[in-house]
């Protein structure tokens, strides 16, 4: 019987303070992407990001595939072989087929989102286990990093 | 009444307690709830206020949130850190060195935040080294150390890093008074007045870069110079230092520094020592300092030893200097928001002189001099006063100013704060402190804009405010709400070392400056490494520079061979990570020195001499993600004199190149 006022107290008590605690003015700098985040729906092939609908041209264009190359080198390299093997991300290999301009740059440019909120992103961290870095990529080293995908991938 | 009828009585109040506590916040309960909700900031929110403490005895400075009371950072300035690498650190070892070679430690009393206009503008922070007599620059961008600069002719730096109100300079005076660099040394202690000189130095402070230069150091009779403050506003090219041992005592000074009824307040027309400067009337003179900077492109410091010196007679150059007599050993010294009014503080005192600027001023016009004191003019005591406040409390030693025409001053030997008002110098407030204050601080309470919600003590004694922890015990700080009529306290926080001079400031002209990364494509240390594909390891004779990068979750080469005993090997890390918090660690096993963190972006080199024959691991001590514990490798030392070639690899697990067990980018 004690326990059960107890319980009731209790119960009141958390209903008593149930509302209007909120905090309002959250930091603005607070990381995006909580629990509530909304996931971006499974069909949406571009995923969540600036990027919708990129156009890309048939033919390579290799200055930007040449800048994309460098950037590689120094910001990806370390976990993506231009191979199909799977070392600390997936290899490159065949990247450009598996998914839209559009979506490669968003994923690369807004990570953090992307991983929280993609289904497609979010299958691939399952099998890696490691949520890709942030690796502050401008939207110009995006564009260059697909260019440089798909010379890999033998557009010419 | 039986147990169960007891019970849900109790129970039923607890309820009507609990609904009566969750009722919505209005603007009135704000103002008027308990201390714990005025300093309480719930997880996930922001501090008000960004506060800057000195470390003492620690050498370091420390920052912490107000209203929590919540540590963020300490921040390595004079004492080396091995957490941070600071001073084991190849690129950090410069920043120690002075001209007494590399100094591990130092004392460091207060902090300073620079000013555009008499205001508070957010760009650095300065600190004091007391022992070895040097001033930092502390960049509130990366919140680490800049620059140091050594000073000659000086010995404890106390009077110092205040600054003028726009940061045209910097402050140092001499604690103790010292034959010169330039002088002979070798004399008797006992030689104090005839030998021993005191000094203040103008540093300047370059507009843009921070950059520190000696501009000038006023030569001054003996005695001891304790703490200063800029004149601002009207007073704005003056500065005030306070003054102790006018009796030139060179030893049991408890004693026979306090003789005196009055020492005095220093005032110094530094315009007009500006232009004995332009007519060239200093004197350069032959000195040894250091001045070490830190380079953010190639993250690494820079250490160089100054020779000369301009210093200016301030007996001789007549109007720069004047003394205003003070009573009792005066400590602080500080300038009111308006700059009319300088508050001097006894720390023997039962009374509190505040003295205008404005009468100071008619009474060098008139002549209103009392005599002199080692060829400087002392000013009647009365011409320059402008009141005393009577009976304010015992000892004060510090004041701060709230911009609304008030000042509050710390007690040390009654423990309290005493608020009181400037115009009619009546008590208005007291509050007991827990115990034996030191300073205190009011966020821009030594400038021309105040934002007075605060006031903080730092305390020197805690005995029983805290957990007992054998017996040596945490020292305080102690935040009260000022906002209204009565100070509140509202929280109370153990500081590190101990916390002499503190400065805050709104969060958010700091916060939104804050650097979060460095770039990797303006890295451009000597032994950088952008990418894996220029991680290599290169022997010069008997030194070994090892090019290594890392990445959530490796490092790249992580298998070294070839090393052999006695070698002097480098390991420059370059961190490729391009995201905010992410550092990485680097420590190898049985290495005489630290670990580094190294920041995104960022290059950082560990000096290790392998002594003996064997294996070696070296780890990522920062996690970093879910297989942070794989990050690592292995070293292997060789005798000298061994074959065993030097190579280097990451992914090969095996020595048979076609073997499957390597991965395709085995090196």
């Amino acid at each position: 019987m004690k326990k059960l006022v107890l319980l009731a107290c209790i119960a009141a008590l958390i209903y008593a303070c149930g509302s209007g605690t909120e905090q309002k003015d959250q930091p603005a700098d607070a990381p995006a992407g909580s629990a509530d985040a909304s996931a971006a729906p499974a069909d949406n092939p571009d995923g969540v990001g600036k990027f919708k609908n990129v156009q890309i041209p048939e033919k390579l264009d290799a200055a930007m595939a040449q800048k994309g190359e460098s950037v590689y080198d120094v910001k990806c390299s370390s976990c993506h072989k231009l191979t199909d093997e799977k070392l600390v991300g997936p290899g490159w290999k065949g990247v450009t087929q598996r998914n839209s301009a559009a979506w490669i740059m968003n994923f690369v440019t807004n990570v953090d989102e992307m991983l929280n909120t993609d289904p497609k992103a979010q299958a691939q961290l399952e099998i890696c286990l490691v949520r890709m870095p942030n690796q502050n990529l401008t939207d110009e080293d995006a564009r260059h990093i697909y260019e440089f995908m798909r010379k890999n991938d033998g557009v010419q | 009444m039986n147990a169960f009828i007891k019970f849900s009585l109790g129970a039923a109040a607890l309820l009507a307690v609990g609904i009566q506590a969750c009722k919505p916040k209005n603007t009135s309960s704000a103002v008027s709830g308990d201390a714990a909700v005025k300093a309480y900031v719930p997880p996930g929110k922001y501090d008000e206020f960004y506060n800057f403490v000195s470390g003492g005895f620690s050498g370091q400075m420390s920052v912490y949130g107000l209203p929590s009371g919540r540590l963020f950072r300490v921040i390595p300035v004079f004492s080396v850190d091995p957490e941070k690498g600071w001073g084991y650190s190849e690129e950090t070892k410069p920043m120690l060195m002075t001209s007494h070679g590399f100094v591990p430690w130092d004392d460091l009393h207060h902090t300073e935040l620079s000013q555009t206009n008499g205001e508070i503008d957010g760009r650095w922070v300065f600190g004091n080294a007391n022992n070895t007599p040097r001033v930092a620059r502390i960049d509130l961008k990366t919140f680490r150390t800049a620059e140091i600069i050594e000073l000659p002719n000086s010995a404890g730096n106390h009077s110092s890093p205040f600054i003028t109100e726009n940061t045209e300079y910097v402050v140092a005076g001499t604690r103790f008074s010292i034959p010169v660099d330039y002088s002979n040394g070798d004399v008797p202690i006992s030689t104090y007045k005839q030998n021993f000189k005191g000094t203040i130095s103008f540093i300047s402070v370059g507009k843009e870069n921070g950059k520190m230069d000696i501009a000038f150091q006023l030569l001054l009779p003996g005695v001891n110079f304790d703490l200063s403050h800029a004149g601002k506003g009207p007073s704005h090219g003056w500065f005030f230092f306070s003054c102790y041992n006018s009796e030139q005592a060179n030893t049991l000074l408890e004693v026979n520094a306090s003789q005196r009824d009055k020492d005095f307040i220093l005032a110094v027309n530094w315009k007009k020592a500006e232009e004995y400067l332009k007519a060239g009337k200093g004197k350069k003179e032959k000195v040894r300092y250091s001045r070490n900077t830190w380079d953010e492109t190639t993250h690494s410091g820079k250490h160089e030893i100054l020779e000369e010196v301009t210093v200016l007679d301030a007996v001789a150059l007549k109007d720069i200097c004047y003394l205003i007599p003070c009573p009792k050993s005066p400590h602080g010294c500080d300038v009111d928001p308006t700059g009319e009014y300088i508050v001097g503080s006894g720390k023997l005192a039962a009374l509190i002189p505040v003295f205008s600027y404005t009468k100071m001023q008619k009474a060098i016009a008139d002549k209103k001099f009392e005599g002199d004191y080692e060829g400087i003019p002392v000013i009647k005591y009365e011409e320059a006063l402008y009141g005393e406040v009577q009976k304010p409390g015992l000892g004060p030693l510090h004041t701060e100013f709230d911009g609304k025409g008030n000042a509050y001053t710390s007690f040390f030997v009654s423990s309290e704060i005493v608020k009181w008002n400037i115009k009619d110098l009546k008590v208005l407030d007291r509050a007991p402190t827990f115990y034996s204050i030191g300073h205190l601080s009011i966020p821009g309470g030594d400038s021309k804009k105040p934002n007075a919600k605060y006031v903080v003590g730092y305390n020197k004694i805690t005995k029983d405010r805290y957990l007992p922890t054998g017996p040596e015990l945490a020292q305080s700080a102690q935040i009260y709400d000022i906002s209204g009529d009565k100070m509140q306290l509202i929280n109370d926080f153990p500081t590190i070392g101990e916390p002499h001079y503190a400065q805050s400031v709104a969060a958010d002209l700091i916060s939104k400056n804050s650097l979060k990364i460095f770039k990797i494509e303006e890295n451009h240390h000597p032994y950088v490494a952008k990418g894996e594909k220029e991680s290599k390891v290169v022997r010069d004779g008997n030194k070994i520079h090892v090019y290594i990068t890392s990445i959530r979750s490796h490092f790249s080469p992580d298998n070294i061979e070839g090393v052999k005993v006695g070698d002097e090997v480098y390991f420059h890390v370059t961190n490729l990570e391009q995201d905010w918090d992410v550092p990485h660690g680097f420590a190898v096993k049985g290495a005489n020195n630290a670990e580094l963190l190294i920041m995104p972006g960022e290059t950082q080199t560990l000096k290790w001499i392998p002594e003996k024959t064997g294996i070696y691991p070296i780890y990522c001590t920062d996690f970093c993600s879910a297989l942070h514990q794989e990050m690592s490798g292995y070293v292997r030392v060789s005798p000298k004199g061994s074959s065993v070639p030097l190579s280097f690899s990451l992914g090969k697990n095996s020595s048979d190149p076609t073997s499957k067990e390597n991965n395709s980018n085995a090196q």
